[in-house]
């Protein structure tokens, strides 16, 4: 297999434990002032992604600093293209991350609330724009010849593609709603198997929507370089799974749910990265406009050198932020000492 | 793409990044310190240093979110508003960014935060092997991030092929002598950075006579670190001069405000600087001190920006390629000037313990104030080493004004500038209010296991 291809698949493993990690801590974070009430209760919420959230945060970093050195041209476009929604990304993440660390850190209520609120609304940001950009990605945006997405902000806002984003937002919220119900003790986990079994059905109705609204008004399968009935298969497979996920938190499987959720994410994420193959971002003006993992990648040279450094590196990170989630399996108690948030 | 464009872009460039570089220093110095401290209690046992450690790792921990969190913004907002710049270099610079992140990053975070939830979860040795873990890996990001800075100011391994650089040599990449001088130079500035933060804070408790014994510790510790690492970072940072005068002329030309190549060189102790006319309209000057500091003799031709801006005009075509001169030029005299402070005062405290006698009050009282220091002389090397490339983004490769993102309006950036200095001002206020709201209580002593 070409080295190109193996970072095409590298960077959608990276976005993929993007997705699955910063996915529930982005959800918790949505769901904070709803899901807890009491003080008490919303420093054990916190404390639930509290050894993690940063780890997770990583991926993000790693699948940007790929998309860098292997496609630098795919980084280039998407992000000065993007521009508008990356800035309010970023806006919500460094909002999120200090709010995260400062929240409890003093005792005025009116602190406390001012933090808990820069928590949700920096959760909920992300959750909601990456969904359109990444639906963006397949629909199309207005990538020229030069490689430029041309336009504005409201050509990145397509309808479907907001769909896209109300798609990831309830699939975050309601990774991060069986999250915590795994996470924490009754009553608090109770709480939030109840808002993972008011989410669920919204979350596979726009799921199911947006995979039938590109498939029936969209060019999107003509324009598939790839055969469709994969794409269409795996697409399928994840609003299955997402079924299943709520067959799970009906029945209060709360570790089953949270597996089957998994699952979704990982197939909704394959779906979009075999859809966009070989294509990195498809073009609207014109197909031949589009980047390929071979019109925008680095060298030979580089990616051979970023292939082993990735090699050697990727388990190895697996492998210790998989202990890490090890030593902190056990469920986080409602009572304030040993809370660190 | 307009002009206005490209100042909004700098500024908000400037603006992030010297932000960011507010945190990281003292990540790389506090974590050092707080790493030594952990394993004096592990080694020991004694309570006091857990509660040292437990004292200032909750500061660094504050502080280490910060960096974090603007750290995203530096490594977005190349291809936010410098697609150009990275279409150009994207084969060479990319690579250590993705190795920054997947080797330091990961280690960084995770066990960071299996350091600061794992205190009853682990045994103390794997404790301490995660601040340990969390100190070496934020070293290895500013190596990481340094070698790719490094190429920007001296550009090693490649060719161009198409418009685009290339690698050809990765290995070019780190044996690029400016590493080497850059990474110890900042590395050193860090750690200063985390001693002067520890000197000041512990004096505060000292003059109160709070918590004497285990403020005594930290004090002499920060005291012998913030020597150590100041007289460093002054050895380190005159031999990179020296490299700089060899591989960015200008860049130095610009920072002595050298308008005539002479020989022998004389330096100007402070000047006033005619930018427009291309003269000083006055200077202080010590004859031959300036080829002395470039060659260590006291002859020897030092080129002057007139010169050097005819060299680039012959091989570049017309243009100016002379960089802001009196920003680059009072930025190199505060960093040393503040930096001298800095040994002067770690040097007066080291031999007052020495001689074991007591530092009057006063003085004492200066030494929370005094935390700026550090702060301020790296904000100023960073202004010297970025401002005084100008108008080169890549040295001698590509200019900034070519490195640009076209599709960028003046109105986004404007919004995003505006977005960023409000939030970032937000932050520093809650930030500063916590440092300090944490730096001047002491908790009673925990009851935990270890």
């Amino acid at each position: 297999m070409d080295l190109n291809v193996i970072w095409f698949i590298l960077i959608a493993v990276l976005f993929t434990g993007y997705f699955v990690l910063e996915g529930f801590d982005l959800g918790v974070g949505i769901l904070l002032p709803f899901v807890a009430r009491t003080d008490l209760r919303r420093r054990v919420v916190i404390n639930t992604i509290g050894p993690h959230w940063d780890g997770n945060e990583v991926w993000l970093i790693t699948a940007g600093g790929a998309m860098f050195a292997a496609f630098p041209h795919w980084y280039a476009t998407v992000f000065s293209g993007f521009y508008l929604p990356l800035f309010l990304i970023l806006i919500g993440l460094i909002l999120r991350g200090a709010a995260l660390e400062f929240r409890s850190k003093d005792e005025a209520p009116l602190w406390r609330s001012i933090w808990d609120w820069a928590i949700f609304a920096g959760s909920l940001i992300p959750a909601l724009l990456w969904g359109v950009a990444f639906a963006d990605f397949i629909l199309g945006v207005p990538v020229n010849a030069a490689m430029t997405i041309e336009g504005g902000f409201i050509d990145l806002v397509q309808p479907l593609a907001l769909l896209g984003g109300v798609v990831s937002l309830l699939i975050i919220m309601l990774h991060g709603a069986v999250f915590l119900s795994l996470k924490t003790t009754e009553p608090l986990a109770a709480d939030a198997r109840r808002w993972a079994a008011r989410l669920w059905l919204p979350a596979l109705i726009a799921l199911a929507l947006f995979v039938g609204l590109t498939l029936t008004l969209t060019d999107v399968v003509a324009g598939l370089q790839v055969p469709p009935v994969v794409v269409i298969g795996l697409a399928v497979a994840a609003v299955v799974a997402l079924l299943v996920a709520g067959l799970f938190i009906l029945r209060r499987r709360d570790g089953r749910a949270f597996i089957a959720l998994v699952a979704t994410i990982l197939l909704a994420v394959a779906t979009i990265f075999v859809a966009l193959f070989p294509r990195v971002l498809v073009s609207n003006l014109d197909p031949a406009f589009s980047l390929t993992i071979a019109n925008a990648a680095s060298s030979p040279a580089t990616l051979k050198i970023m292939s082993i450094v990735a090699l050697i590196l990727v388990p190895v990170v697996l492998a210790y932020q998989g202990w890490s989630y090890w030593i902190f399996r056990r469920r986080v108690l409602e009572k304030s000492d040993g809370l660190h948030y | 793409m307009d002009g206005l464009t490209l100042i909004l872009s700098r500024w908000q460039f400037a603006i992030t990044t010297v932000y960011h570089f507010f945190f990281v220093p003292l990540t790389l110095g506090l974590g050092l310190l707080v790493a030594i401290l952990e394993t004096r209690y592990v080694r020991t046992g004694k309570e006091v240093y857990k509660r040292l450690t437990r004292f200032w790792g909750k500061l660094f921990v504050i502080n280490f979110a910060m960096g974090v969190v603007t750290g995203i913004v530096q490594e977005f907002q190349f291809g936010m508003n410098w697609s150009e710049y990275s279409r150009y270099v994207g084969d060479i610079f990319g690579a250590p960014l993705a190795i920054e992140a997947l080797l330091a990053f990961f280690i960084e975070s995770t066990f960071l935060g299996v350091w600061i939830f794992g205190w009853e979860k682990l045994s103390r040795r794997m404790h301490l092997a995660a601040i340990w873990l969390v100190s070496i890996s934020s070293m290895l990001s500013a190596l990481w991030i340094l070698i790719a800075n490094s190429f920007m100011q001296q550009p090693t391994g490649f060719v161009t092929e198409n418009g685009r650089l290339v690698m050809t040599n990765f290995f070019a990449l780190l044996t690029n002598p400016n590493v080497w001088y850059q990474f110890p130079h900042v590395l050193l500035g860090g750690i200063s950075t985390g001693a002067f933060f520890m000197l000041g804070i512990s004096a505060y408790h000292l003059i109160r006579k709070e918590h004497v014994e285990m403020f005594g510790i930290s004090f002499r510790l920060a005291a012998m670190v913030a020597l150590i690492g100041s007289l460093g970072v002054a050895v380190i940072g005159h031999a990179q001069g020296q490299n700089t005068v060899r591989t960015q002329p200008m860049k130095m030309a610009a920072a002595e405000a050298l308008w005539e190549t002479e020989d022998p060189a004389a330096f100007s102790l402070i000047a006033g600087i005619d930018e427009a006319a291309q003269q000083n309209t006055f200077a202080w000057r010590i004859p031959g001190m300036l080829s002395f500091l470039s060659y260590n003799r006291f002859s020897g031709e030092v080129k002057g920006i007139k010169e050097l801006q005819a060299a680039f005009e012959a091989d570049h075509g017309p243009g100016n390629y002379i960089p802001p001169v009196a920003v680059t030029f009072w930025s190199f005299r505060l960093m040393v000037g503040l930096g001298t402070a800095m040994i002067l005062l770690a040097a007066y405290v080291i031999f007052m313990l020495w001689r074991k006698k007591t530092i009057p009050t006063v003085l004492l009282r200066t030494f929370p104030l005094a935390i700026a220091l550090p702060f301020l002389a790296n904000t100023f090397g960073w202004l010297l080493t970025e401002m005084g490339r100008q108008p080169w983004v890549v040295y001698d490769q590509l200019t900034l004004a070519d490195a640009i993102s076209p599709n960028l309006s003046s109105g986004m950036v404007l919004t995003s500038l505006i977005g960023f200095t409000l939030i970032y001002a937000l932050l520093m206020a809650a930030d500063v209010y916590l440092l300090a709201k944490y730096a001047r209580t002491v908790p009673a002593h925990q009851n935990t296991r270890h």
